[in-house]
């Protein structure tokens, strides 16, 4: 085989689906080539098709799916039209694949030693000892530690990375000359994603293997990639070098994706963006007192005072004081684990407060104690001073007018059987405020203030995509004129250029309003875009808080610093 | 080893715990029953004097109450009835004054053989139809496969039992329509009995397997290249019988009351014909004995699946403790180690087999 | 592969912790944008389509259509009567003038088991209306209040899911005497345990979703998150298990009536039907099998209609 000759070549490869409403074109005559030892990833938002592609490649589509045409040349045979059994001779030896989920991908009922060694059982290259040595071998290559031990384990008894790496060992131990990986990094934490794409890398340089990369994240593709290909509904809209898309992006949609790409932006001094211009709305959403939005309108420069910090009491909108949440141990075992560990913290009007950490770090759970959603174990909750910790009953559910909730889920957290307009006027029957038609007019007013058309008002949840849904999330939480919005995870569930629009809408609202954010995230690059303070938290503690440029550009603790140096882009700073 | 001994008393006192749960659901049926069969209206002494208590005098009909102890107020004869029952006395047979205990002995063994050959023909014929459902390629094949198992759930198991005499003891004699005098005469009640247990069986499993098929580590195995088989068996089967076999007990519990029906319908001796005649002659302490009878065999499947399902699912623990395995010195590394109730989502169960 | 399978009917989603979205929800988005913009709501035109794409789910609603009016209008399907035998004519197989053929002193079987549907439709209706109120009051109870309560119901329920159905039924008939509203009330009482159970795991679905979350967040008290959030999700289930409910209650009540627990001779109940025709199955088998396959058709139409409105449910959450 001559050695200047592409390892995989895809030609005119298109591929459709069956569906109720018709056939949909997923893939539209998609060509592109991997060279030996190289790494190619393919960048694109959610039903750009890079995912399709990449599973035609090994004929992993599902039964509704067809490749209607074109032709995908690997080691002079057309996988396209290839046989079963000259397939599955390809899968796992020639070409490994790593998925995406690691939660999932792996059979829970089979030990972890048996999964990998059934690459080398299936293909007929080792024998059940042999195998079985090689399995360990090949997990310690994949950067498992404790290999033997992990081997006799069961998947529900490691963590997310762990078994990620398990799943890469799975890929690699055939040897093969192609590694394809979906996301390998999107349900990992930060630090662990770096770990992994590093030793993906090295597995790849130590076999002289190539790498083909489905990644959403740009920043991902041009530290990792040789070459970037980018795709968009189906289709491929640029290819090149890391340089040449990051530095001279040809294509609108490329711009576009560099321009919301949060890791290519998480450099450089802080930049509070001016809203864009469809975010600025007069002040309708803040009529009257807070929590009560159809009060009479105090006076005509209400708004503006509350804009100032000068509130009554100088207080923020938001104190916790040494907060604590103690939970009893799984399964009845006698002691206590923190999830909360004496977090302290205020937010001033109209400033946000993001709240940063991993999986684990008790950020949701803070979230939730400010709420009073949850009762801490310790601590104090002041809202504007009044302490509200021991609040229960009717006193409690006062204390919501004030504070709302906008969640991570978008595709769960709208009732699916009411219209958006009952949804957004929901917390106003909530409280039996306003008329009626006064509620209808509110709720016309603000889905406006959110960018989204009035005709959406009658329809239902379901109709509507996930930037969609999230918009009317905010409106509704809006639709009481709240002091402090509390934000779990807003974007997380969005594509890339969707995150963009929202936090710029919130921004936007926030300027305009003068509301006060709780942002949690576990994405520092996200939060740059919005956030004024920042609070690190790692196992429950709150490990560092500043100001957000301080925390960007002189973190003084080290997890900080390894939070910062994990996120992807660092091309992008060297200009 | 300290490992090996916190394993061994923590089984033990899993063990204990659902004895003791047992016990008290079989106590809480003897309740039900007692609650249903002797504080409703009925007046089972005056069916056995004829129905009609007419043409007995008052006194004798005292004397009969007071012989089965139906005289006394409600409480004291459910203490004095749980203490028989402990001692292993169920009362006696208002129809035929034997006592109950042996009345339902005599049947045991009968149903059981009955019984016992339905279990298999429904396990082995049900998760045969499920997994080759599955399995097929052709689309009209598997649809057509596929909707057996809800026919076979729609058919009345008395008709069946019927058409079964009529093609083949009838039209073709090869099988005894009645009694109970010889191997083959076992043959067409127990495909009668296993009809509506097997089709449930099917359906469950088939919407389990369909389940498995769709999750994502079936697709880390077709990457690996695994042939079709090797992907369906070792991998979809294999989680998919799990939901399948916490469903034991309502098996057992379906099958024995099938028996009732099915000893009707051929005349077999055996637990159904004692409970078709006893419910006919309102004999209540044997209508409770075979209640009783049931929910024993029930609590006792249970116990055994209960035995028997964690070790095929890893991920159920018996203790909080995590699990430690042989050498392990790595503590495990689990975010959520699931510690639920070995007889898991009897709920999701019961939703799939509807 | 994750984004792509959840675009299709009946495939499995990612796990997730029910707060997290899947790659699913957003693929399924991008490519629902593409194929059409909007939404419109359903028509008229929209539901008969519906229909037309299930033919077996159709075929399934018209045979119950039939079933209900000959339960409610029997005469107008058999205007014969049902009781009147022309002792002349027994034992006559299937024919133009006897569709069913004649039992043994002469009754048309047809119009016998056209007029038997009410007994049996009612008294499995009636079933349906126990176990469904009881059950799903208390599954209600159960799932929403959490707690001791539920650990008390669902105990409760334990018990009763010892006894097999059958089984507890016949003990109830024993108590109260035979009929056809004892054997319906028995059969009703007999199936309140599962069907609590069913409502208790939707309702602990629907409570903890996300937007319950958020409704309590905006300010609702539980007694209007019950209401306003929880009940109507979790309604449609309900009537899914009722449709369900009504094949296994007509399987129930037929084979009580077969063992001779229902109405009296010569009620035409259908199961009393086959139980009659058996002593003559030798040579008349119409009489056994004709009722019988009455019952499982009416059965089977019940079973397939619950799985097409399951599947139309799940479909659109």
């Amino acid at each position: 085989m001559n050695a200047l000759q592409p390892l995989l070549e895809i030609d005119s490869l298109s591929v459709a689906y069956r569906t109720p409403r018709g056939s949909i074109d997923a893939v539209r005559e998609v060509s592109l080539s991997i060279g030996r030892g190289e790494t190619v990833a393919v960048v694109g938002e959610s039903g750009s098709g890079k995912s399709t592609t990449v599973h035609a490649i090994i004929r992993l589509l599902p039964d509704a799916a067809r490749i209607t045409r074109g032709s995908i040349r690997f080691e002079g045979a057309d996988l396209a039209r290839a046989s079963g059994p000259a397939l599955r001779a390809v899968r796992g030896r020639r070409i490994g694949f790593v998925p995406q989920d690691p939660t999932v991908s792996l059979n829970p009922v089979q030990r972890i030693g048996v999964q990998v060694a059934e690459v080398l059982r299936v293909h007929g290259l080792a024998d059940r000892r042999s195998s079985a040595r090689l399995a360990v071998e090949a997990l310690e290559r994949a950067g498992l530690p404790d290999a033997a031990v992990r081997a006799q384990q069961y998947p529900h008894e490691l963590s997310g990375g762990m078994r990620q790496r398990v799943l890469i060992a799975i890929a690699i131990i055939a040897d093969p000359q192609l590694i394809i990986a979906d996301e390998p990094t999107s349900a990992l934490d930060v630090t662990v994603q770096r770990q992994i794409l590093d030793h993906l890398d090295e597995l790849k340089r130590e076999r002289g293997a190539s790498l083909l990369l489905i990644t959403h994240d740009l920043g991902v593709a041009g530290d990792r990639a040789d070459r970037i290909v980018v795709m968009s509904q189906g289709e491929i809209v640029e290819q090149g070098t890391p340089e040449q898309v990051l530095f001279t992006p040809q294509h609108p949609y490329t711009r576009q994706l560099i321009a919301a790409a949060p890791s290519l932006n998480a450099r450089g001094a802080v930049v509070h963006r001016e809203p864009s211009p469809e975010a600025r709305r007069s002040s309708l959403v803040l009529q009257g007192r807070p929590g009560d939005p159809f009060a009479e309108r105090e006076a005509e420069t209400a708004s503006l005072a509350l804009l100032s910090s000068t509130s009554p009491a100088g207080e923020p909108v938001l104190r916790v004081d040494r907060l604590v949440k103690e939970f009893p141990l799984p399964g009845g075992a006698r002691g206590v684990q923190r999830a909360v560990d004496d977090v302290s913290f205020s937010i001033e009007r109209g400033r946000t407060l993001a709240l940063v950490g991993e999986s684990g770090s008790g950020k949701t759970t803070t979230a939730r104690l400010a709420l009073r959603l949850a009762d801490p174990t310790s601590g104090a909750v002041l809202i504007d001073g009044v302490d509200v910790t021991r609040l229960r009953g009717s006193a409690l559910r006062q204390l919501r007018r004030r504070i709302q909730l906008v969640q991570q889920n978008p595709y769960a957290a709208l009732n699916p059987r009411l219209s958006i307009e009952a949804i957004i006027t929901d917390p106003l029957r909530a409280y039996r405020l306003g008329t009626p038609t006064q509620r209808r007019r509110r709720a016309a007013e603000l889905v406006d203030v959110v960018a989204l058309p009035s005709s959406v008002l009658h329809r239902r949840s379901s109709e509507l995509s996930g930037g969609q849904r999230q918009r009317v999330a905010i409106a509704r939480a809006l639709a009481i004129s709240p002091e402090l919005l509390v934000l779990d995870e807003p974007v997380s569930a969005l594509d890339v250029s969707i995150q963009h629009q929202i936090l710029e809408l919130l921004s936007g609202i926030q300027q305009e309003f003068g509301l006060g954010y709780l942002f949690i995230s576990h994405d520092l690059a996200v939060v740059r875009q919005i956030a004024h303070t920042v609070g690190v938290m790692q196992r429950g503690r709150l490990v560092e808080s500043g100001t957000a440029d301080e925390i960007f550009q002189n973190p003084r603790a080290e997890y900080t610093r390894t939070l910062l140096d994990a996120i992807p882009g660092r091309l992008a700073t060297t200009l | 080893m300290p490992a090996t001994t916190t394993n061994r008393s923590s089984t033990v006192r899993y063990i204990a715990s659902r004895l003791g749960q047992s016990l008290i659901v079989l106590w809480a049926a003897y309740t039900v029953s007692f609650i249903v069969l002797y504080a409703l209206p009925s007046d089972p002494v005056a069916l056995l004097a004829g129905g009609d208590a007419t043409d007995v005098t008052p006194e004798q009909l005292a004397e009969l109450t007071a012989q089965y102890g139906l005289d006394q107020p409600l409480v004291v004869q459910y203490f004095l009835r749980l203490g028989g029952v402990l001692r292993g006395d169920f009362g006696t047979s208002i129809a035929t004054g034997r006592p109950v205990s042996e009345v339902i002995g005599e049947a045991v063994s009968p149903t059981l053989q009955l019984a016992g050959l339905a279990f298999l023909i429904a396990v082995l014929a049900g998760a045969g139809l499920a997994v080759l459902a599955t399995y097929v390629r052709g689309r009209s094949l598997s649809t057509f496969l596929l909707g057996l198992p809800p026919l076979g759930v729609a058919i009345p198991s008395f008709w069946f039992g019927l058409m079964l005499i009529q093609w083949f003891s009838f039209q073709l004699p090869l099988f005894p329509a009645m009694g109970d005098r010889s191997v083959a005469s076992l043959v067409l009640p127990s495909i009668a009995l296993a009809l509506p247990t097997g089709a449930m069986i099917a359906q469950l499993l088939s919407k389990s397997l369909a389940t498995a098929l769709g999750e994502a580590y079936i697709d880390t195995a077709r990457a690996k290249g695994a042939d079709r088989r090797r992907v369906h068996l070792r991998h979809a089967l294999r989680n998919a019988a799990l939901p399948a076999i916490t469903m034991t007990g309502l098996i057992v519990g379906q099958l024995l009351s099938g028996t009732v029906v099915t000893e009707t319908v051929f005349s077999r001796p055996g637990i159904g014909r004692v409970t078709a005649t006893a419910v006919q002659q309102q004999d209540i302490p044997v209508v409770q004995g075979i209640v009783l009878f049931a929910a024993t065999a029930f609590v006792l499947a249970n116990l055994a699946v209960d035995l028997v399902y964690p070790l095929l699912d890893p991920r159920i623990q018996l203790t909080a403790a995590p699990r430690r395995r042989r050498q392990a010195s790595v503590p495990s590394h689990a975010e959520d180690p699931v510690t639920a109730e070995p007889a898991p989502d009897i709920d999701a169960v019961l939703e799939a087999a509807r | 592969m994750s984004e792509t399978t959840a675009l299709l009917p009946g495939t499995a989603q990612h796990a997730d912790d029910g707060f997290g979205a899947t790659a699913g929800d957003r693929f399924q988005d991008a490519v629902a944008d593409r194929a059409s913009r909007s939404a419109a709501r359903p028509t008229w035109t929209s539901r008969f389509r519906w229909f037309a794409r299930r033919p077996a789910a159709a075929l399934a609603l018209l045979w119950l259509l039939v079933v209900l009016v000959a339960a409610l209008w029997p005469s107008v399907i058999a205007p014969g009567d049902p009781l009147a035998g022309v002792p002349a004519e027994n034992l006559q197989g299937p024919s133009a003038a006897h569709w069913f053929g004649t039992d043994q002193i002469g009754r048309d079987l047809f119009t016998r088991v056209v007029h038997g549907t009410s007994l049996t439709i009612s008294a499995a209706s009636i079933a349906v209306v126990v176990g469904l109120v009881v059950g799903s009051v208390l599954g209600l109870v159960s799932g929403f209040a959490g707690g001791r309560t539920d650990a008390v119901i669902m105990r409760a329920a334990d018990v009763l899911l010892a006894i097999p159905g059958l089984l507890l039924s016949l003990a109830i008939i024993t108590a109260l005497g035979f009929g056809t509203v004892n054997v319906a009330i028995a059969v009703g009482i007999a199936s309140v345990a599962s069907v609590s159970r069913i409502m208790r795991s939707e309702v602990i679905k629907v409570r903890t979703s996300a937007y319950i979350e958020a409704a309590r967040a905006s300010g609702n008290g539980w007694l209007r998150v019950l209401l306003r959030h929880v009940l109507p999700n979790s309604t449609g289930p309900v009537i899914v298990l009722g449709v369900l409910e009504l094949g296994g209650a007509i399987l129930a009540v037929s084979a009580l009536s077969f063992l001779g627990y229902g109405a009296p001779a010569p009620a035409p109940e259908w199961g009393a039907l086959v139980s009659g025709g058996r002593d003559y199955l030798r040579g008349a088998w119409w009489l056994t099998t004709l009722p019988g396959l009455t019952i499982a058709l009416t059965v089977l139409a019940a079973n397939r209609l619950a799985r097409g409105l399951d599947s139309e449910g799940t479909g659109r959450r």
